[in-house]
């Protein structure tokens, strides 16, 4: 036997069959639904928008990491593809072809990879881009531009801050669950995004604690300002925002302790800028601000050790 | 059947692959021509070969001796002649002196091979120096001396003996196979250890996957009310020390303290059957149970094999290499040590011997960690891996000692989960030596 053969390397000998890609990749199969609720309900631009940010995504990792960064390029683990979907899913459906291109390049090359690529980044990339499309061009962004051959001219959200409709003017339940209505094109259907984070739940992916606290936080909170906590569920961002943003690894604590402290405050803010705020909705606000909060609240929320006794820390 | 259920916070769920072995019968391995029984087969201070070159030694003979407390002697294996006293390879990768014994296939007992009387009759002291003299280790693969985890200090009080019986390594079925064929010797062994140690209460913990085990073990004891099993949840690691101890008692050993901090002592299956063969035939511990498994192999078995003997020939007896492995472990997947040659005797630690091809040992480049968090989620000790690791890396040990990397016992999970495949418990072994280090230097 050539025994120069033999590997010699480190315990653990066996590894688990996941990846950063393979996890990436059902992040894009549990965003699948969520795809083709926008293009059922808002038409075929909705795909070409979102494509057009995937590509814009994935060609600026590649080239930042290629020609500016000179380091491995690392665009096989998916993780580009994750940000152009996310951020394709926060425009508006009208929204031209170049701020799409604008807002990837953003998310990629100023978010992502001028902090260190993908773990590194402390905010949410998509999100910090769509902040900031909101800011440069903010008629582009906001309701207005939701005009459609067949929809309502505001987001339902945007209807319910106005206080011009009457609760009948608004869409059913029926219809957000659907996503037959108003809204940027991975928003719509809270059905399609349920069935999205219930697939990454049930793969592990993510945990069902931020969600599910996050979600459910904004829905006692309404609730307690007198408004309808099923309507705040399922209209706006929130399923999107909840399931697939404010969980983004990067971006949200790594502690037990710290993951609920965050979705709170993700719930919280979110509800105060929908009721309150000059927004008609919080979800992208609330992540935010508390994605630039983690480090502090996991430095706070050090979980006890097994056999720690107290004070012993 | 009466046995309670348990488990411990965290873990993971490797593929556990025991059906290699699992229900095929413990096999007596062939003894080998030659032995090499290195002088090393604890933690602690090697021993001192008592015999020389051209000795005719019988088996179960004195022939290495200790030195100092946290050391056991050492018994030749089989009869024959010595051939040489030299330094070989041993499986923690260096050259230890070691004694080669020729085997004259007549399995001459030593005179000091009778049986030690009844345990009735036993002074829990007589106990304990029974053994210490069968050169009795844990069997786990930590080999500390059986005695010395028998002879806590006076101000600790032990309350129970738990049987680590969970066999949580991926691959390896030796403990099961010893529960299935050796039930009372174990429930003896148990028995020997609460007397000496003054307890009366003796738990066994199982992990679930093994039922045949666990019926064995609970068929054969008499005192149900003295003892108890616990059928334990699959999950790696339900072996480690301080996960059984708390899933068993509830206990929790404190940070940076022993079992004994709890008023717990654990001793593996395999011990406990040592003890027992130490008491009842006066047989040192002179031959152990070895799964010897993996994709590499012809035909896996567990077998009962004589300590010196070489793994190449225990290879051999399992139909040799279906393919070419590309990785030799002792002892299991997740915390096994890899081997650079074959030609290595098994020793009292070899739980295992694991063979794996190309495509089951290949290690993937690690990438960037993503955060994502399940290190943390599977940590039995509850640590923070990622942040352990990549303040290893930057060589901030300081900061790794607040983030308790004293406290990692070494299970690999974190490693095993790492989607990013990161080698966090290597770099946190890395902090945990330079802590221990630079404390030591008085810094």
């Amino acid at each position: 036997m050539n025994e120069q053969l033999l590997t010699v390397s480190s315990s653990p000998h066996i590894r688990a069959s996941h990846s950063t890609a393979s996890i990436m990749r059902d992040v894009v199969i549990a965003l699948l639904p969520a795809m083709a609720a926008g293009i059922i309900f808002l038409g075929i631009n909705a795909a070409i928008l979102t494509l057009i940010c995937i590509v814009t995504s994935v060609l600026t990792e590649f080239v930042v990491q290629r020609f500016i960064m000179k380091r491995k390029v690392t665009v096989t683990d998916w993780s580009a593809v994750v940000t152009g979907i996310l951020l394709g899913f926060n425009l508006p459906v009208t929204a031209p072809w170049w701020l799409a291109v604008i807002g990837s390049i953003f998310a990629i090359a100023i978010v992502k990879q001028a902090f260190g690529g993908i773990g590194q980044n402390f905010i949410n990339p998509a999100l910090a881009a769509r902040a900031f499309l909101l800011a440069s061009w903010p008629t582009r962004m906001t309701s207005a531009a939701f005009v459609t051959d067949t929809y309502t001219t505001a987001t339902p959200l945007a209807l319910l801050k106005s206080g011009e409709v009457t609760a009948a003017g608004l869409p059913s339940y029926m219809d957000l669950f659907m996503g037959n209505i108003g809204g940027s094109i991975g928003e719509i259907s809270a059905l399609a995004l349920l069935i999205g984070g219930i697939y990454l739940i049930v793969r592990q992916v993510i945990s069902w604690r931020i969600p599910v606290i996050f979600i459910g936080t904004v829905m006692v909170f309404t609730f307690a300002a007198g408004q309808d906590p099923l309507y705040h569920a399922m209209a706006g961002g929130l399923l999107l925002g909840a399931f697939f943003m404010a969980t983004d690894y990067s971006s949200s604590p790594v502690t037990v302790r710290g993951q609920i402290i965050y979705a709170l405050g993700c719930g919280i803010i979110t509800s105060v800028i929908r009721l309150w705020g000059g927004y008609p909705e919080g979800v992208s606000y609330s992540i935010l601000l508390m994605n630039v909060a983690t480090p502090l609240i996991e430095r706070f929320s050090m979980p006890k050790i097994y056999g720690e006794v107290k004070g012993d820390a | 059947m009466d046995v309670k259920h348990s488990t411990f916070k965290g873990g993971i769920h490797p593929p556990y692959r025991k059906e290699l072995t699992k229900d095929k019968p413990l096999k007596v391995a062939r003894t080998p021509d030659q032995v090499v029984i290195p002088m090393s087969l604890h933690i602690g201070a090697p021993c001192t070969p008592m015999v020389k070159k051209g000795d005719t030694v019988k088996k179960g003979q004195r022939i290495g001796d200790p030195n100092g407390f946290v050391s056991v002697p050492i018994h030749a294996s089989v009869s024959g002649q010595v051939v040489a006293v030299e330094p070989r390879l041993h499986p923690n990768g260096q050259q230890v002196m070691s004694v080669v014994i020729q085997n004259d296939g007549l399995e001459t007992l030593s005179e000091e091979v009778v049986p030690k009387g009844e345990l009735d009759n036993l002074e829990p002291a007589a106990i304990k120096e029974i053994i210490l003299n069968a050169g009795i280790v844990g069997l786990g693969g930590a080999t500390f001396p059986t005695h010395v985890k028998l002879s806590p200090p006076p101000d600790k009080k032990i309350d129970f003996v738990v049987i680590n019986a969970a066999e949580c390594e991926p691959y390896l079925t030796t403990d099961d196979q010893l529960m299935r064929v050796y039930p009372e010797k174990i429930i003896y062994g148990l028995k020997a250890m609460m007397k000496v140690l003054g307890v009366d209460k003796g738990f066994i913990g199982i992990e679930d996957n093994k039922p045949e085990a666990l019926e064995a073990i609970y068929q054969a004891i008499d005192d149900k009310g003295k003892i108890e099993v616990f059928s334990l949840h699959t999950k790696y690691p339900q072996g480690s020390e301080k996960q059984l101890i708390t899933a068993v008692t509830g206990r929790e050993v404190p940070s940076g303290g022993l079992p004994m901090d709890a008023g717990v002592v654990v001793s593996n299956v395999g011990t406990a059957v040592a003890v027992s063969d130490a008491i009842q035939l006066g047989m040192p511990l002179v031959e152990r149970v070895v799964t010897v498994t993996g994709s590499a192999i012809a035909d896996p078995q567990t077998l009962m094999v004589k300590i010196g003997t070489s793994v190449n020939h225990l290879i051999d007896e399992c139909g040799g290499f279906s393919e070419p492995p590309a990785k030799i472990i002792n002892g299991g997947p997740m915390m096994g040590i890899a081997q650079f040659s074959s030609e290595i005797p098994v020793i009292k630690g070899t739980s295992g011997i694991l063979c794996l091809n190309e495509k089951d040992a290949h290690v993937e480049e690690p990438s960037a960690c993503i955060r994502c968090g399940k290190c943390v989620s599977v940590c039995p000790v509850k640590l923070l891996p990622l942040y352990l690791s990549e303040y290893s890396l930057r060589g901030d040990y300081d900061t790794c000692k607040k983030y308790h990397a004293l406290d990692c016992v070494e299970c690999g999970s974190c490693s095993f989960i790492c989607p990013a495949k990161r080698t966090l418990v290597s770099s946190i072994r890395v902090a945990k030596r330079e802590i221990i280090a630079s404390s030591r230097k008085g810094n």
